[in-house]
């Protein structure tokens, strides 16, 4: 008797867990299937009452639409360009800079590592404006440089790095040294294949706060040909978000959204680890 | 370390002192002396309307997405199936940009009838709201979405650090016949501390910092932003509008230095609070 109750008990506990997880999950997705439903809507159905998830006359007019307006080719290659040199930039000059840190003495090196960490605790908002004049002052508004250069090597990757490489035995750099080699190739040798995962995680994290990037781009281009693909979005949210235009809008997200959701299942693993690794976020 | 030295360090020094300045970008800088922030505390209303709006913002985000977040780590940490397939679901918005998710609201809230949380509330006898319009419920619209986008991340960050409990201390719990409740509190709670400590710390931060949803949500190029009667201004939004709008860098830099003091003394105020709350 006591043990059935027992039963119910934790079936009902079962239940309510897949109850809340499956609710949970469909909050989620609904957004994101209403934006590919919506972008695939013909003029005539957007603005149907009751709104419905079924599309009577599925179209793919509004990605034309989009894609006779704006260029988004132009702004998709923008956005690729300026998120894989930034993402290489990073895994070697904080890798790089990581190595130093942990193994290498130099003067003042543990200060300077502490004013490093010390600038991590600054809002970007700080460096917004600074940025901005350093940029017009070397003329790179409007430049693939405003995108790339400040971004090449960031705090947090120097950290990440520098905490990973302390953990390998010196031991390993001396027998290398031993053998004859160099510096740059104990880097490339010994620390490179050993730092691996770490370099995938923050490959995978910078790649990823790149390509969504939004406030940096908006302050330094200004030219439509520079846009990335958020800058994108925005100007088409301000012109066309509103009413029936919204397909194209919709349409304009889903492609901006639905690679880096491809991209992100494929490597979901890496994304956890790092999270759960580093707190760090995308 | 040049590279970052660059534009890291020197920018944020930089921005220091044209805080007490007047600039905008094209004539050299005016010294100021204190002027900027004496405006800003004891003038400038709009700076107070965003701060009261950024901090109500992140009273109401953080302790209901972190609590939702828990709730579902905790779900998750049981032993289900497909369990990869709904931390994959909920970690979603962690990895679309924040622009792309409030366009995508923007469309869920909109405010006529074709508006899908319009249409939904209606069918449970709720009056449509015209969320993005009236001064009540832009902000709310904005929450609302914020803690959507940001539970997966939490959800993520609490059940590694629910992973980390050894499973002895449940074990030992069991024996000593605590039930399921009471075992939350005295040890999932406690043990899961560092980790709780650091998310809430990272989410405040975070919020404090509210921006793009707002930029894409009440305003676009060009026009204001922060909504009707700037409802929904935050103390970001300000410092663009007067910083790259308006150009008054000076002021805007000021602004980005309050904003920095406030979210420092917040974080260290949450340490002690949160370390007080939970000693045992």
């Amino acid at each position: 008797m006591e043990i059935s109750a027992d039963k119910i008990r934790r079936q009902a506990v079962t239940f309510a867990v897949y109850a809340l997880l499956s609710i949970g999950a469909l909050a989620m997705a609904i957004p994101y299937i209403w934006m590919v439903v919506t972008s695939i809507k013909p003029i005539g159905e957007i603005q149907a009452y009751p709104p419905s998830f079924l599309v009577r006359h599925p179209t793919l007019q509004p990605y034309r639409q989009l894609f006779s307006l704006l260029p988004m080719a132009r702004y998709l290659l923008n956005s690729l360009l300026v998120a894989a040199i930034v993402t290489l930039a990073n895994v070697f000059f904080c890798s790089l800079a990581g190595y130093a840190f942990a193994k290498h003495k130099f003067f003042g090196r543990d200060k300077i590592f502490l004013l490093l960490l010390c600038t991590m605790m600054i809002p970007y908002q700080v460096n917004l404006i600074p940025g901005f004049i350093i940029m017009k002052t070397f003329g790179w508004l409007n430049t693939f440089f405003a995108l790339i250069i400040p971004n090449m090597a960031m705090a947090f990757g120097v950290f990440l790095c520098r905490q990973y490489i302390t953990s390998i035995p010196d031991d390993l750099l001396d027998a290398a040294r031993i053998d004859g080699c160099g510096e740059f190739a104990i880097y490339r040798l010994v620390i490179l294949p050993l730092i691996k995962p770490v370099l995938a995680v923050l490959a995978i994290f910078t790649f990823l706060s790149q390509w969504n990037s939004f406030v940096w781009p908006l302050v330094v281009i200004h030219t439509s040909a520079m846009r990335t693909v958020p800058l994108a979005l925005s100007v088409l949210n301000s012109q066309f978000g509103f009413g029936a235009d919204f397909a194209m809008v919709m349409a304009g997200t889903t492609v901006v959204t639905l690679p880096v959701l491809f991209v992100f299942i494929f490597f979901q693993k890496y994304f956890i680890k790092g999270i759960a690794l580093t707190g760090l976020k995308g | 370390m040049a590279l970052f030295s660059i534009f890291v360090f020197i920018p944020a020094i930089a921005s220091f002192f044209l805080s007490f300045t007047r600039y905008n970008a094209l004539s050299a800088p005016a010294w100021v002396g204190m002027g900027n922030y004496v405006q800003i505390f004891s003038k400038d209303p709009r700076f107070w309307k965003a701060l009261a709006n950024t901090a109500l913002y992140v009273m109401v985000v953080v302790p209901v997405g972190i609590s939702i977040s828990l709730l579902l780590a905790v779900a998750i940490d049981r032993k289900v199936r497909f369990k990869n397939f709904y931390k994959a679901v909920f970690f979603m918005p962690a990895a679309t940009s924040a622009v792309a998710v409030a366009v995508i609201w923007k469309w869920l809230f909109a405010g006529e009838k074709y508006g899908l949380i319009n249409y939904w509330l209606l069918k449970i006898g709720i009056a449509p709201v015209d969320w993005l319009m009236s001064p009540t419920w832009t902000l709310p619209a904005i929450m609302i979405m914020s803690i959507w986008a940001g539970l997966g991340y939490n959800m993520i960050l609490l059940l590694a650090g629910l992973q980390a409990i050894p499973q002895t201390y449940y074990e030992a719990a069991d024996i000593d016949g605590a039930g399921a409740w009471h075992k939350f509190w005295k040890i999932t709670l406690p043990l899961l501390r560092p980790t709780l400590i650091f998310a809430v710390i990272m989410s405040v931060i975070n919020s404090f910092q509210l921006f793009e949803q707002v930029y894409i949500m009440t305003g676009g190029a060009g026009e204001g932003v922060g909504g009707a009667l700037d409802s929904a201004l935050s103390l970001v939004a300000y410092l663009y509008e007067r910083g790259f709008q308006r150009f008054e860098m000076g002021y805007a830099s000021a602004i980005a230095y309050t904003l920095f003091g406030i979210i420092l003394i917040t974080t260290l105020a949450n340490m002690k609070v949160i370390r007080a709350k939970f000693e045992y």
